[in-house]
Protein backbone atom coordinates (compact mmCIF):
# COMPACT_ATOMS: atom_id res chain seq x y z
CA UNK A 1 0.00 0.00 0.00
CA UNK A 2 1.48 3.26 -1.07
CA UNK A 3 1.21 6.42 0.90
CA UNK A 4 -1.54 7.84 -1.31
CA UNK A 5 -3.59 4.67 -1.01
CA UNK A 6 -3.13 4.71 2.73
CA UNK A 7 -4.28 8.31 2.86
CA UNK A 8 -7.37 7.42 0.82
CA UNK A 9 -8.20 4.50 3.06
CA UNK A 10 -7.67 6.41 6.30
CA UNK A 11 -8.63 10.00 5.53
CA UNK A 12 -8.48 11.00 9.19
CA UNK A 13 -5.16 12.73 9.69
CA UNK A 14 -3.78 12.94 13.18
CA UNK A 15 -3.19 16.49 14.23
CA UNK A 16 -1.74 17.72 17.48
CA UNK A 17 -4.21 20.58 17.76
CA UNK A 18 -7.85 20.84 16.76
CA UNK A 19 -8.75 23.74 14.44
CA UNK A 20 -10.15 25.74 17.36
CA UNK A 21 -6.97 25.21 19.33
CA UNK A 22 -4.88 26.30 16.37
CA UNK A 23 -6.99 29.40 15.99
CA UNK A 24 -6.66 30.23 19.68
CA UNK A 25 -2.92 29.63 19.55
CA UNK A 26 -2.45 32.01 16.63
CA UNK A 27 -4.72 34.51 18.36
CA UNK A 28 -2.40 34.27 21.37
CA UNK A 29 0.64 34.92 19.17
CA UNK A 30 -1.15 37.86 17.57
CA UNK A 31 -1.98 39.38 20.95
CA UNK A 32 1.63 38.92 22.12
CA UNK A 33 3.03 40.58 19.01
CA UNK A 34 0.41 43.32 19.31
CA UNK A 35 1.39 44.00 22.92
CA UNK A 36 5.07 44.10 21.95
CA UNK A 37 4.43 46.52 19.10
CA UNK A 38 2.23 48.73 21.29
CA UNK A 39 4.77 48.78 24.11
CA UNK A 40 7.75 49.54 21.88
CA UNK A 41 6.07 52.07 19.58
CA UNK A 42 4.52 54.13 22.36
CA UNK A 43 7.77 54.31 24.30
CA UNK A 44 8.99 56.56 21.49
CA UNK A 45 12.50 55.22 21.58
CA UNK A 46 15.23 57.21 19.85
CA UNK A 47 16.41 54.47 17.49
CA UNK A 48 19.21 56.62 16.05
CA UNK A 49 20.97 56.25 19.41
CA UNK A 50 21.77 52.72 18.28
CA UNK A 51 23.85 54.11 15.43
CA UNK A 52 26.71 55.29 17.62
CA UNK A 53 26.09 52.91 20.53
CA UNK A 54 29.01 50.65 19.69
CA UNK A 55 31.32 53.66 19.44
CA UNK A 56 30.13 54.91 22.82
CA UNK A 57 30.51 51.46 24.38
CA UNK A 58 34.00 51.03 22.95
CA UNK A 59 34.94 54.48 24.16
CA UNK A 60 33.71 53.60 27.62
CA UNK A 61 35.71 50.39 27.75
CA UNK A 62 38.95 52.00 26.58
CA UNK A 63 38.51 54.61 29.30
CA UNK A 64 37.86 51.93 31.91
CA UNK A 65 40.94 49.89 31.09
CA UNK A 66 43.15 49.34 33.04
CA UNK A 67 41.49 49.51 36.47
CA UNK A 68 43.08 52.03 38.81
CA UNK A 69 44.46 49.73 41.52
CA UNK A 70 45.84 52.65 43.54
CA UNK A 71 42.24 53.41 44.38
CA UNK A 72 42.08 50.25 46.47
CA UNK A 73 42.78 51.97 49.80
CA UNK A 74 39.91 54.45 49.43
CA UNK A 75 37.69 51.58 48.47
CA UNK A 76 38.22 49.42 51.54
CA UNK A 77 36.14 51.31 54.12
CA UNK A 78 33.03 51.83 51.98
CA UNK A 79 33.23 48.17 50.97
CA UNK A 80 33.13 47.03 54.60
CA UNK A 81 30.34 49.51 55.23
CA UNK A 82 28.36 47.96 52.37
CA UNK A 83 28.66 44.51 53.92
CA UNK A 84 27.70 45.91 57.33
CA UNK A 85 24.63 47.60 55.88
CA UNK A 86 23.49 44.36 54.28
CA UNK A 87 24.17 42.24 57.37
CA UNK A 88 22.69 44.59 59.96
CA UNK A 89 19.70 45.27 57.71
CA UNK A 90 19.09 41.53 57.41
CA UNK A 91 19.40 41.06 61.19
CA UNK A 92 16.91 43.86 61.88
CA UNK A 93 14.44 42.59 59.32
CA UNK A 94 14.80 39.10 60.78
CA UNK A 95 13.33 40.30 64.08
CA UNK A 96 10.62 42.43 62.47
CA UNK A 97 9.59 39.89 59.84
CA UNK A 98 9.25 37.10 62.37
CA UNK A 99 6.08 38.31 64.21
CA UNK A 100 4.58 39.62 60.97
CA UNK A 101 5.00 36.20 59.36
CA UNK A 102 2.96 34.65 62.18
CA UNK A 103 0.31 37.33 61.67
CA UNK A 104 0.05 36.64 57.96
CA UNK A 105 -0.07 32.83 58.11
CA UNK A 106 -3.68 31.65 58.12
CA UNK A 107 -3.19 29.04 60.83
CA UNK A 108 -1.41 31.24 63.39
CA UNK A 109 -3.09 34.60 62.91
CA UNK A 110 -5.71 35.81 65.37
CA UNK A 111 -8.52 36.75 63.00
CA UNK A 112 -9.14 37.91 59.45
CA UNK A 113 -8.36 41.51 60.32
CA UNK A 114 -4.89 40.72 61.69
CA UNK A 115 -4.25 38.42 58.74
CA UNK A 116 -5.13 41.22 56.37
CA UNK A 117 -2.91 43.69 58.25
CA UNK A 118 0.01 41.24 58.08
CA UNK A 119 -0.48 40.63 54.37
CA UNK A 120 -0.78 44.35 53.73
CA UNK A 121 2.53 45.06 55.49
CA UNK A 122 4.26 42.32 53.50
CA UNK A 123 2.91 43.52 50.15
CA UNK A 124 3.79 47.16 50.84
CA UNK A 125 7.29 46.23 51.94
CA UNK A 126 7.83 44.16 48.82
CA UNK A 127 6.41 46.53 46.24
CA UNK A 128 8.61 49.43 47.26
CA UNK A 129 12.12 48.90 45.95
CA UNK A 130 15.12 49.06 48.29
CA UNK A 131 16.35 52.22 46.59
CA UNK A 132 12.97 53.90 47.04
CA UNK A 133 13.01 52.91 50.71
CA UNK A 134 16.50 54.43 50.70
CA UNK A 135 15.12 57.72 49.36
CA UNK A 136 12.56 57.74 52.17
CA UNK A 137 15.01 56.98 54.95
CA UNK A 138 17.60 59.42 53.66
CA UNK A 139 14.91 62.09 53.96
CA UNK A 140 14.33 60.97 57.55
CA UNK A 141 17.79 60.19 58.93
CA UNK A 142 19.91 62.19 56.54
CA UNK A 143 22.51 60.58 54.28
CA UNK A 144 24.55 57.72 55.74
CA UNK A 145 24.56 54.01 56.49
CA UNK A 146 21.70 54.34 59.00
CA UNK A 147 19.28 55.11 56.17
CA UNK A 148 20.72 52.21 54.19
CA UNK A 149 20.28 49.71 57.01
CA UNK A 150 16.63 50.62 57.45
CA UNK A 151 16.02 50.60 53.71
CA UNK A 152 17.45 47.07 53.50
CA UNK A 153 15.50 45.99 56.57
CA UNK A 154 12.18 47.36 55.32
CA UNK A 155 12.50 45.77 51.92
CA UNK A 156 13.54 42.40 53.37
CA UNK A 157 10.56 42.20 55.75
CA UNK A 158 8.21 41.48 52.87
CA UNK A 159 10.46 38.88 51.29
CA UNK A 160 11.26 36.97 54.47
CA UNK A 161 7.79 37.38 55.93
CA UNK A 162 6.14 35.96 52.83
CA UNK A 163 8.36 32.88 52.60
CA UNK A 164 8.19 32.17 56.35
CA UNK A 165 4.40 32.65 56.37
CA UNK A 166 4.11 30.14 53.54
CA UNK A 167 6.28 27.71 55.52
CA UNK A 168 4.09 28.17 58.60
CA UNK A 169 0.97 27.42 56.56
CA UNK A 170 2.54 24.16 55.37
CA UNK A 171 3.57 22.76 58.76
CA UNK A 172 2.49 19.36 60.04
CA UNK A 173 -0.66 20.09 62.08
CA UNK A 174 -0.32 16.77 63.90
CA UNK A 175 2.64 18.04 65.90
CA UNK A 176 0.70 21.17 66.88
CA UNK A 177 -2.26 19.06 67.95
CA UNK A 178 -0.03 16.78 70.01
CA UNK A 179 1.43 19.76 71.87
CA UNK A 180 -2.05 21.25 72.35
CA UNK A 181 -3.25 17.93 73.78
CA UNK A 182 -0.71 18.22 76.59
CA UNK A 183 -2.50 21.37 77.70
CA UNK A 184 0.16 23.74 76.44
CA UNK A 185 -0.59 27.43 76.27
CA UNK A 186 -0.66 29.30 72.97
CA UNK A 187 2.89 30.50 73.47
CA UNK A 188 4.11 27.00 74.27
CA UNK A 189 2.44 25.62 71.16
CA UNK A 190 4.24 28.28 69.20
CA UNK A 191 7.59 27.54 70.81
CA UNK A 192 7.51 23.74 70.79
CA UNK A 193 5.06 22.90 68.02
CA UNK A 194 5.46 25.44 65.26
CA UNK A 195 8.87 27.03 65.71
CA UNK A 196 11.03 23.88 65.40
CA UNK A 197 9.28 23.05 62.14
CA UNK A 198 9.89 26.44 60.50
CA UNK A 199 13.30 27.35 61.95
CA UNK A 200 15.30 25.85 59.07
CA UNK A 201 13.17 27.84 56.62
CA UNK A 202 13.63 31.01 58.66
CA UNK A 203 17.41 30.68 58.76
CA UNK A 204 17.53 29.64 55.13
CA UNK A 205 15.52 32.65 53.94
CA UNK A 206 17.56 35.00 56.13
CA UNK A 207 20.82 33.79 54.59
CA UNK A 208 19.31 33.87 51.11
CA UNK A 209 18.06 37.41 51.64
CA UNK A 210 21.45 38.42 53.04
CA UNK A 211 23.11 37.55 49.77
CA UNK A 212 20.48 39.50 47.80
CA UNK A 213 20.96 42.39 50.23
CA UNK A 214 24.70 42.52 49.56
CA UNK A 215 23.83 43.08 45.93
CA UNK A 216 21.22 45.71 46.77
CA UNK A 217 23.41 47.60 49.22
CA UNK A 218 26.00 48.23 46.50
CA UNK A 219 23.63 50.72 44.88
CA UNK A 220 22.08 52.30 47.96
CA UNK A 221 24.78 54.96 47.87
CA UNK A 222 23.22 56.41 44.70
CA UNK A 223 20.53 57.97 46.83
CA UNK A 224 22.97 58.76 49.64
CA UNK A 225 22.24 55.77 51.85
CA UNK A 226 25.85 54.76 52.47
CA UNK A 227 28.14 52.02 51.20
CA UNK A 228 30.25 51.63 48.11
CA UNK A 229 27.49 53.13 45.94
CA UNK A 230 28.42 56.64 47.08
CA UNK A 231 31.94 56.12 45.79
CA UNK A 232 30.70 54.56 42.56
CA UNK A 233 28.30 57.42 41.96
CA UNK A 234 30.90 60.10 42.58
CA UNK A 235 33.48 58.32 40.41
CA UNK A 236 30.96 58.11 37.58
CA UNK A 237 30.02 61.75 37.96
CA UNK A 238 33.70 62.74 37.84
CA UNK A 239 34.21 60.46 34.81
CA UNK A 240 36.92 58.54 36.69
CA UNK A 241 36.21 55.43 34.66
CA UNK A 242 39.33 53.58 35.81
CA UNK A 243 38.15 53.91 39.40
CA UNK A 244 34.70 52.77 38.29
CA UNK A 245 36.11 49.61 36.77
CA UNK A 246 37.97 48.73 39.97
CA UNK A 247 34.79 49.30 42.00
CA UNK A 248 32.83 47.10 39.62
CA UNK A 249 35.47 44.35 39.85
CA UNK A 250 35.28 44.49 43.65
CA UNK A 251 31.49 44.43 43.65
CA UNK A 252 31.59 41.46 41.31
CA UNK A 253 33.96 39.61 43.64
CA UNK A 254 32.03 40.38 46.81
CA UNK A 255 28.67 39.42 45.30
CA UNK A 256 30.09 36.14 43.96
CA UNK A 257 31.64 35.28 47.34
CA UNK A 258 28.43 36.12 49.22
CA UNK A 259 26.40 34.02 46.81
CA UNK A 260 28.78 31.13 47.32
CA UNK A 261 28.73 31.47 51.12
CA UNK A 262 24.94 31.71 51.21
CA UNK A 263 24.55 28.64 48.97
CA UNK A 264 26.95 26.65 51.17
CA UNK A 265 25.17 27.66 54.40
CA UNK A 266 21.74 26.91 52.94
CA UNK A 267 22.90 23.49 51.83
CA UNK A 268 24.06 22.71 55.36
CA UNK A 269 20.80 23.91 56.92
CA UNK A 270 18.41 21.93 54.76
CA UNK B 1 4.81 10.46 95.83
CA UNK B 2 3.38 13.69 94.40
CA UNK B 3 3.80 14.65 90.84
CA UNK B 4 6.38 17.29 91.61
CA UNK B 5 8.60 14.64 93.19
CA UNK B 6 8.38 12.48 90.08
CA UNK B 7 9.69 15.20 87.86
CA UNK B 8 12.60 15.88 90.15
CA UNK B 9 13.65 12.25 90.35
CA UNK B 10 16.92 11.77 88.58
CA UNK B 11 16.02 8.52 86.84
CA UNK B 12 12.99 9.90 84.98
CA UNK B 13 13.87 9.99 81.31
CA UNK B 14 14.34 13.65 80.53
CA UNK B 15 13.16 15.41 77.43
CA UNK B 16 15.29 17.89 75.62
CA UNK B 17 14.13 20.26 72.96
CA UNK B 18 15.23 19.26 69.52
CA UNK B 19 17.71 21.87 68.45
CA UNK B 20 18.82 22.73 64.97
CA UNK B 21 22.43 22.72 66.10
CA UNK B 22 23.00 19.81 68.45
CA UNK B 23 26.31 20.91 69.93
CA UNK B 24 25.61 23.59 72.61
CA UNK B 25 29.11 25.03 72.23
CA UNK B 26 28.57 25.68 68.54
CA UNK B 27 25.07 26.99 69.21
CA UNK B 28 26.04 29.56 71.82
CA UNK B 29 29.33 30.24 70.05
CA UNK B 30 27.40 31.39 66.98
CA UNK B 31 25.23 33.67 69.11
CA UNK B 32 28.34 35.18 70.74
CA UNK B 33 29.98 35.68 67.34
CA UNK B 34 26.81 37.37 66.07
CA UNK B 35 26.72 39.71 69.09
CA UNK B 36 30.41 40.60 68.70
CA UNK B 37 29.81 41.27 65.02
CA UNK B 38 26.85 43.55 65.74
CA UNK B 39 28.86 45.54 68.31
CA UNK B 40 31.85 45.82 65.98
CA UNK B 41 29.85 46.85 62.93
CA UNK B 42 27.72 49.29 64.91
CA UNK B 43 30.99 50.81 66.16
CA UNK B 44 32.60 51.21 62.75
CA UNK B 45 29.44 52.61 61.18
CA UNK B 46 29.69 55.61 63.53
CA UNK B 47 25.98 55.58 64.06
CA UNK B 48 25.05 58.86 65.54
CA UNK B 49 22.31 58.28 68.07
CA UNK B 50 21.47 61.96 68.45
CA UNK B 51 20.89 62.07 64.71
CA UNK B 52 18.62 59.08 65.01
CA UNK B 53 16.63 60.92 67.68
CA UNK B 54 16.58 64.06 65.54
CA UNK B 55 15.22 61.93 62.74
CA UNK B 56 12.01 61.18 64.59
CA UNK B 57 10.54 64.72 64.44
CA UNK B 58 11.78 64.94 60.86
CA UNK B 59 9.96 61.72 60.03
CA UNK B 60 6.80 63.06 61.68
CA UNK B 61 7.14 66.27 59.69
CA UNK B 62 7.64 64.32 56.47
CA UNK B 63 4.67 62.07 57.05
CA UNK B 64 2.45 65.01 57.92
CA UNK B 65 3.47 66.62 54.63
CA UNK B 66 2.75 63.38 52.82
CA UNK B 67 -0.88 63.40 53.90
CA UNK B 68 -3.17 63.74 52.14
CA UNK B 69 -1.59 62.22 49.00
CA UNK B 70 -1.86 64.60 46.10
CA UNK B 71 -3.34 62.99 43.00
CA UNK B 72 -3.75 66.41 41.38
CA UNK B 73 -1.01 65.82 38.83
CA UNK B 74 -2.55 62.54 37.75
CA UNK B 75 -1.68 63.05 34.10
CA UNK B 76 2.02 63.02 34.98
CA UNK B 77 1.41 59.98 37.16
CA UNK B 78 -0.48 58.06 34.48
CA UNK B 79 2.12 58.91 31.85
CA UNK B 80 4.98 57.67 34.03
CA UNK B 81 3.09 54.57 35.06
CA UNK B 82 2.18 53.72 31.46
CA UNK B 83 5.81 54.16 30.47
CA UNK B 84 6.87 51.80 33.26
CA UNK B 85 4.34 49.18 32.18
CA UNK B 86 5.39 49.45 28.55
CA UNK B 87 9.05 49.16 29.54
CA UNK B 88 8.23 46.06 31.58
CA UNK B 89 6.20 44.45 28.77
CA UNK B 90 8.78 45.15 26.07
CA UNK B 91 11.64 44.00 28.29
CA UNK B 92 9.86 40.77 29.26
CA UNK B 93 9.10 39.85 25.65
CA UNK B 94 12.61 40.56 24.38
CA UNK B 95 14.06 38.91 27.45
CA UNK B 96 12.02 35.78 26.73
CA UNK B 97 13.23 35.66 23.14
CA UNK B 98 16.90 36.23 24.02
CA UNK B 99 16.74 33.81 26.93
CA UNK B 100 15.88 30.83 24.71
CA UNK B 101 19.26 30.59 22.91
CA UNK B 102 21.19 31.61 26.01
CA UNK B 103 19.33 29.09 28.15
CA UNK B 104 19.96 26.28 25.68
CA UNK B 105 23.66 27.18 25.51
CA UNK B 106 23.77 27.14 29.32
CA UNK B 107 22.57 23.53 29.62
CA UNK B 108 25.53 21.23 30.10
CA UNK B 109 23.77 18.17 28.69
CA UNK B 110 23.11 19.75 25.30
CA UNK B 111 26.09 21.80 24.22
CA UNK B 112 29.89 21.38 24.19
CA UNK B 113 31.79 22.52 27.26
CA UNK B 114 33.23 25.83 25.90
CA UNK B 115 29.80 27.04 24.80
CA UNK B 116 28.35 26.03 28.17
CA UNK B 117 31.05 27.89 30.09
CA UNK B 118 30.72 31.02 27.96
CA UNK B 119 26.92 31.09 28.36
CA UNK B 120 27.13 30.50 32.10
CA UNK B 121 29.77 33.23 32.47
CA UNK B 122 27.49 35.65 30.64
CA UNK B 123 24.55 34.74 32.88
CA UNK B 124 26.60 35.12 36.07
CA UNK B 125 28.09 38.42 34.91
CA UNK B 126 24.75 40.03 34.19
CA UNK B 127 23.15 38.63 37.33
CA UNK B 128 25.84 39.98 39.65
CA UNK B 129 25.37 43.65 38.94
CA UNK B 130 22.35 45.42 40.29
CA UNK B 131 19.90 46.78 37.71
CA UNK B 132 20.81 50.33 38.63
CA UNK B 133 24.50 49.81 37.85
CA UNK B 134 23.58 48.34 34.47
CA UNK B 135 21.14 51.22 33.94
CA UNK B 136 23.91 53.77 34.49
CA UNK B 137 25.96 52.22 31.72
CA UNK B 138 23.05 52.14 29.34
CA UNK B 139 22.27 55.76 30.17
CA UNK B 140 25.87 56.60 29.34
CA UNK B 141 25.73 54.70 26.04
CA UNK B 142 22.14 55.43 24.91
CA UNK B 143 21.39 58.67 26.69
CA UNK B 144 18.60 59.45 29.15
CA UNK B 145 15.14 58.03 28.64
CA UNK B 146 13.17 54.80 28.51
CA UNK B 147 15.51 53.13 25.99
CA UNK B 148 18.19 52.72 28.65
CA UNK B 149 15.55 51.43 31.04
CA UNK B 150 14.21 48.86 28.58
CA UNK B 151 17.71 47.59 27.79
CA UNK B 152 18.52 47.28 31.49
CA UNK B 153 15.40 45.27 32.13
CA UNK B 154 16.09 43.13 29.06
CA UNK B 155 19.54 42.24 30.42
CA UNK B 156 18.09 41.41 33.84
CA UNK B 157 15.21 39.35 32.43
CA UNK B 158 17.39 37.47 29.96
CA UNK B 159 19.85 36.35 32.61
CA UNK B 160 17.07 35.35 35.01
CA UNK B 161 14.93 33.42 32.51
CA UNK B 162 17.89 31.77 30.80
CA UNK B 163 19.26 30.53 34.12
CA UNK B 164 15.89 28.94 34.87
CA UNK B 165 15.66 27.37 31.39
CA UNK B 166 19.20 26.00 31.63
CA UNK B 167 18.49 24.44 35.02
CA UNK B 168 15.21 23.01 33.76
CA UNK B 169 16.92 21.39 30.76
CA UNK B 170 19.68 20.00 32.94
CA UNK B 171 17.11 18.46 35.29
CA UNK B 172 15.35 16.63 32.46
CA UNK B 173 15.42 12.85 32.56
CA UNK B 174 18.21 11.75 30.20
CA UNK B 175 16.01 8.96 28.80
CA UNK B 176 13.84 11.30 26.77
CA UNK B 177 16.84 13.02 25.25
CA UNK B 178 18.36 9.66 24.39
CA UNK B 179 15.14 8.36 22.86
CA UNK B 180 14.81 11.29 20.50
CA UNK B 181 18.51 11.17 19.68
CA UNK B 182 18.23 7.43 18.92
CA UNK B 183 15.72 8.16 16.16
CA UNK B 184 18.48 10.09 14.40
CA UNK B 185 16.94 13.48 15.10
CA UNK B 186 19.00 16.52 14.29
CA UNK B 187 19.67 19.18 16.93
CA UNK B 188 16.77 21.45 15.88
CA UNK B 189 14.43 18.44 15.93
CA UNK B 190 15.70 17.56 19.38
CA UNK B 191 14.85 21.06 20.50
CA UNK B 192 11.36 20.99 19.01
CA UNK B 193 10.25 17.51 20.02
CA UNK B 194 12.05 16.98 23.30
CA UNK B 195 13.21 20.20 24.93
CA UNK B 196 10.21 22.37 24.07
CA UNK B 197 7.45 20.15 25.47
CA UNK B 198 9.53 19.56 28.58
CA UNK B 199 10.44 23.13 29.39
CA UNK B 200 7.57 25.17 27.96
CA UNK B 201 5.32 25.28 31.06
CA UNK B 202 8.20 26.30 33.34
CA UNK B 203 9.45 28.79 30.77
CA UNK B 204 6.05 30.49 30.53
CA UNK B 205 5.66 30.48 34.31
CA UNK B 206 9.08 32.03 34.86
CA UNK B 207 8.42 34.61 32.13
CA UNK B 208 5.14 35.65 33.73
CA UNK B 209 6.91 35.92 37.07
CA UNK B 210 9.59 38.02 35.38
CA UNK B 211 6.95 40.35 33.92
CA UNK B 212 5.75 40.97 37.44
CA UNK B 213 9.33 41.53 38.65
CA UNK B 214 9.99 43.86 35.71
CA UNK B 215 7.03 46.03 36.69
CA UNK B 216 8.58 46.29 40.15
CA UNK B 217 12.05 47.08 38.79
CA UNK B 218 10.80 49.51 36.15
CA UNK B 219 9.69 51.75 39.00
CA UNK B 220 13.28 52.16 40.11
CA UNK B 221 15.59 52.36 37.07
CA UNK B 222 14.18 55.86 36.54
CA UNK B 223 16.14 57.07 39.55
CA UNK B 224 19.29 57.19 37.42
CA UNK B 225 17.38 58.72 34.50
CA UNK B 226 16.30 55.61 32.64
CA UNK B 227 12.64 56.58 32.28
CA UNK B 228 9.40 55.39 33.80
CA UNK B 229 7.64 56.31 37.00
CA UNK B 230 10.93 56.15 38.94
CA UNK B 231 12.09 59.34 37.26
CA UNK B 232 8.90 61.12 38.36
CA UNK B 233 9.29 59.70 41.88
CA UNK B 234 12.93 60.77 42.23
CA UNK B 235 12.04 64.25 40.95
CA UNK B 236 9.18 64.60 43.43
CA UNK B 237 11.47 63.54 46.28
CA UNK B 238 14.18 66.01 45.36
CA UNK B 239 11.59 68.81 45.14
CA UNK B 240 10.16 67.84 48.57
CA UNK B 241 6.76 67.25 46.96
CA UNK B 242 6.10 64.55 49.51
CA UNK B 243 2.34 64.49 48.99
CA UNK B 244 2.89 63.71 45.30
CA UNK B 245 5.53 61.10 46.25
CA UNK B 246 3.01 59.33 48.44
CA UNK B 247 0.49 59.36 45.59
CA UNK B 248 3.12 57.75 43.33
CA UNK B 249 4.04 55.18 45.98
CA UNK B 250 0.39 54.25 46.50
CA UNK B 251 -0.03 53.81 42.75
CA UNK B 252 3.11 51.64 42.56
CA UNK B 253 1.94 49.43 45.43
CA UNK B 254 -1.48 49.03 43.83
CA UNK B 255 0.01 48.20 40.45
CA UNK B 256 2.49 45.71 41.89
CA UNK B 257 -0.27 44.11 43.92
CA UNK B 258 -2.46 43.78 40.82
CA UNK B 259 0.48 42.47 38.78
CA UNK B 260 1.31 39.88 41.41
CA UNK B 261 -2.30 38.78 41.60
CA UNK B 262 -2.58 38.35 37.84
CA UNK B 263 0.78 36.63 37.58
CA UNK B 264 -0.02 34.10 40.31
CA UNK B 265 -3.41 33.45 38.70
CA UNK B 266 -1.80 32.82 35.30
CA UNK B 267 0.89 30.60 36.82
CA UNK B 268 -1.75 28.52 38.58
CA UNK B 269 -3.63 28.24 35.30
CA UNK B 270 -0.48 27.10 33.47
CA UNK B 271 0.14 24.46 36.09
Amino acid sequence: MTVSEHAKKYPEIWRRFSPTETLLRYLGYLVTVGVAVWAVSFLDLPWFYFLDAHIQALDLFTRMWPPDFEFWETLMDPLIETIHIATLGTIFSFFIAFPIAFLSARNTTFNTATWFVGRFILVTSRSVNTVVWGLLFVAIFGPGPMAGIWAIAFRSIGFMGKLVAEAIEEIDEGVVEAIEATGASRLQVLLFGILPQVLPVIYGTAVYRWDINIRESTVLGFVGAGGIGILLYSSINQFQWQEVSLILLTVFGVVLISEFVSAAVRQRIS
Amino acid sequence: MTSSEITTTADTPGWNRIRMIENPNVRYGLVVIALIYILWSAGTLEMNWTRLLNGIPRAVNMFSRMFPPDFGRWNLLVKGMLESIQMALAASLFGMLLAIPLGICGASNLVPKPVYLAARALIVLSRTFHEIIIAIFFVKIFGFGPLAGVLTLIVASTSFISKMIAEDIENMTPGQLEAIRATGASFPKLLIYCITPNTLPRFLGVSIYRLDANIRHSTVVGIVGAGGIGQVLAASFSRYDYDFSLAILITIVTLVFAGEFISSWVRNYLR
